[in-house]
């Protein structure tokens, strides 16, 4: 074991030495400078002023943000894994908006993207965020599941509870960037991480290439199957290359504990189960998460987090904690009254259909979820989230007996 | 990846078999030519514009077949790409283009007076007539490759070049961009206008990047002449007419091809051209002539005959249905064009179109009278 933690250690990339030792060191990025005199002269050919985007019908947090003279100032940089601003911005500029909603419009290739173009990324993240300014605050995380209370709903209206995250690996680069052998590399990681979960988070991973129809067949029954992204805010983020090389399932044997590999992250973990119990499923969530993450200690790895963006994922709308807690929920009466958009945004929740983000709701079940991700923590979000919909069931209740409900008042944030 | 040409220098830190793609469920050029050892042999190179073998190979890696037709699996970023990665492009060439071998010299004739006949093609039977090629323009990187700056040079350029064209060439460009609602129409209507890539072999290659961004068409005000700007190559040059003139067709394509390269070359732009390969394109299999001569011919007799297939193969022909590639035939109405691009001029291409589409009529015909065609068959060509 000894032999291949070296091996490990000496085959990380030196960014992630200087990733962990703090944001600093990176602020400045590379200059483009392979192939150096080729480089030069389509440089002084093509300024960046005849490269900027028309952006001129596009409604997305980038094309809000950049500006020629960011885009000056930020395309010939590279971070330490050679990744640039057009790659990052290329999702934003070829999906001009979203029917639904307002798309971030650019990804992160690795770590140090937000830092080497931090002057593109920090007001996005401060748009996105209410306000969440990266250079001044810090961004607290917290994952003591025991502090939540009245997080069991009644299921006579919950029909099922979910918590979701994500997690990336220091030292590789992210799905838009990554080469098939970092991805290998992450895949390889994290299974032989999960392969040290016992008890009731024991299980197995079921890679996409090798599946048997039989396995694959059950995972679409279970509603686990992931399948190849067709959403252009994804493709086009070059997040489906090489589809469907190192990525995979990997779930308990009991079907509440879930991890993602490779898809829009290097890793999405998901607890869930029938009924109203959130409370115990962000317990599994946390216990497993920390389980998941003393493992890959051990081997010499770690995930990638500061503590002014929290864990860093590839969008920046998934910065912070990259937590999304849910249930579906019944809520004929509400969903009916006028008043039944405001009390979400009150309660800094949103609503989605059940077949995810991007779907409408199919009668009267809906998806709730906490719409903030950063400057909260989880079990502030969790906590939100279960007063919300402990508040939104009531109000249900009031309305079957034909009472009448008040709008709350809205939550405050940190946004002045 | 398409133009993050530096970031090939850092995948090198990993060994050959950890970057070397699984190719096992794939079925295209690309995959039966790359080998473990052919990758590691060429993976350190990158053109002098940066584009890398992982870049050639993306949209082959992405799409492992298709249920018609064997794809390529690969494309140029560059006029460069096919001497940097010779070592793969010449055996997908070959197996591809009937065995053309590296040393082979490619003829170009694009003069229309060397096609025989070609005027007199039964309109009854044959409903319109088409050609259609490609040209890049020297000193700009190819459509998977090239930057929002340089794909507006190119539809720069050619916006000059195009619009001073004059007599029966004189048209309108109009940019996807900033197209009215009525244009758009109009050219719907006209069956001119190309949209979005949808196609994965495409968007896979990053050929729909920043969308409509430089990207138009142009077209004579008689709509028989007709160019593309910046989709799957720089250009794509269109000649069309209802009917079965094909000697016009091809005579306003020459015509119009020569006149529009006159123009790049006095901006110090001519056409990516050399002696092995003719034109350069973006796709392997449009190399040499990049030409597809073909017509829309009612064939419903001829079409159910057992020998269909064989006849084609033996004139050098294929068929397609008649909303293009990928599609079925319509009411035994077949697009009927050559199968050939390399190693055969432009000249020599269309007069292969003519005269087995010209015998194919006959054929129908006969077969109309009730009489055997068996006679008719034609040796290999």
């Amino acid at each position: 074991m000894a032999g291949s933690f070296t091996r490990m250690i000496s085959g990380r990339n030196r960014a992630v030495l200087l990733a962990s030792l703090g944001a600093g060191t990176m602020a400045t990025g590379f200059l483009l400078s392979d192939n150096s005199l080729a480089a030069e002269v389509r440089t002084k050919l093509y300024p960046p002023s005849s490269d900027f985007p028309d952006l001129r019908k596009h409604n997305n947090c980038m094309a809000k943000a950049l500006t020629p003279a960011i885009y000056g100032r930020l395309r010939d940089k590279l971070t330490p894994n050679n990744w640039t601003l057009d790659q990052c911005i290329q999702t934003g500029v070829d999906n001009p908006g979203h029917p639904f909603i307002k798309t971030v419009g650019c990804v992160a290739g690795d770590e140090e993207s937000y830092e080497v173009f931090a002057e593109l990324f920090d007001p996005i993240i401060k748009d996105r965020h209410n306000g969440y300014d990266p250079r001044t605050m810090t961004h607290p995380t917290d994952l003591d599941s025991s502090k939540i209370t009245n997080g069991v709903f009644d299921e006579n209206y919950v029909l099922s509870s979910r918590v979701r995250t994500g997690r990336s690996i220091r030292g590789l680069s992210l799905p838009p960037a990554c080469s098939r052998a970092e991805r290998r590399e992450v895949e390889r990681v994290v299974v032989m991480a999960l392969a040290g979960l016992k008890g009731d988070l024991a299980g197995r991973y079921y890679g996409l290439e090798d599946m048997t129809d039989k396995e694959q067949q059950q995972l679409i029954d279970d509603h686990f199957l992931f399948d190849k992204p067709v959403s252009p805010l994804l493709t086009c983020a070059f997040m489906a290359r090489d589809w469907p090389d190192a990525r995979g399932i990997w779930h308990n044997n009991e079907k509440t504990f879930l991890i993602w590999v490779n898809e829009e992250d290097h890793t999405r973990v998901i607890s869930m189960e029938k009924g109203g119990n959130m409370k115990r499923v962000f317990d599994r969530f946390c216990r497993g998460l920390k389980q998941v993450e003393q493992l890959i200690q051990e081997r010499g790895w770690e995930f990638m987090w500061n503590e002014r963006l929290g864990y860093i994922l590839t969008c920046p709308s998934n910065l912070g904690t990259g937590l999304r807690a849910g249930v579906h929920v019944r809520l004929p009466n509400l969903s009916q009254d006028k008043r039944f958009s405001k009390i979400l945004d009150n309660l800094r929740l949103q609503k989605r259909g059940t077949g995810g983000v991007d779907t409408a709701a199919t009668g009267d079940t809906f998806d709730i979820s906490n719409n903030d991700r950063l400057g909260k923590s989880e079990v502030e979000l969790v906590q939100m989230l279960v007063d919300g919909v402990n508040y939104l069931i009531e109000c249900e209740k009031k309305l079957e007996k034909g009472h009448d409900i008040k709008v709350p008042s809205p939550i405050t944030q940190f946004r002045k | 990846m398409p133009f993050g040409n530096t970031h090939n220098n850092f995948k090198l830190n990993y060994k050959v078999e950890d970057e070397f793609p699984d190719l096992s469920k794939h079925n295209n050029h690309m995959a039966k030519v790359l080998s473990k050892e052919l990758y590691g042999k060429i993976r350190d190179r990158q053109t002098p514009s940066g584009f890398t073998l992982d870049d050639v190979i993306q949209t082959g890696v992405d799409n492992p077949g298709h249920p018609f037709i064997m794809t390529v699996g690969c494309v140029a970023g560059d006029e460069e790409s096919y001497e940097v990665f010779k070592d793969l492009f010449d055996p997908i060439i070959s197996d591809r283009h009937g065995g053309y071998k590296p040393t082979d010299k490619h003829k170009t004739d694009l003069n229309f007076e060397n096609l025989k006949g070609g005027d007199d093609l039964d309109p009854n039977y044959v409903l319109s007539s088409r050609v259609r090629t490609g040209r890049s323009i020297k000193g700009f990187t190819l459509p998977p490759h090239n930057s929002r700056g340089e794909r507006r040079g190119i539809e720069k350029l050619s916006v000059e070049a195009l619009t001073s064209l004059d007599g029966e060439f004189k048209g309108k460009y109009y940019p996807l961009k900033s197209m009215t609602d009525a244009e758009q129409d109009q050219l719907i209507n006209d069956h001119f206008l190309f949209d979005k890539p949808v196609s994965p072999l495409l968007t896979c290659a990053g050929m729909a990047r920043d969308w409509p961004d430089g990207r138009g068409i142009m077209h004579n005000d008689n709509k028989t002449f007709l160019v593309w700007v910046n989709e799957e190559d720089h250009l794509r040059v269109i000649s069309m007419q209802k009917g079965g003139n094909m000697r016009e067709v091809f005579k306003r394509f020459c015509v119009g091809l020569q006149k529009i390269e006159e123009i790049f070359k006095k901006h110090g732009h001519g056409f990516m051209w050399n002696e092995h390969l003719g034109y350069i394109l973006t796709c392997p299999s449009n190399l040499g002539t990049g030409l597809r001569g073909g017509v829309h011919v009612k064939l419903p007799k001829l079409s159910t005959h057992p020998k269909f297939d064989e006849i084609l193969n033996r004139l050098r022909l294929q068929k397609r249905g008649t909303g293009g590639v990928d599609t079925a035939s319509v009411g035994g109405v077949f697009d009927i064009s050559n199968a050939d691009r390399l190693g055969s001029s432009e000249v020599s291409q269309v007069q292969l179109v003519v005269d087995g589409v010209k015998l194919m009529v006959e054929m129908e015909k006969k077969l109309e009278k009730g009489e055997a065609i068996d006679s008719m068959i034609p040796a290999q060509k």
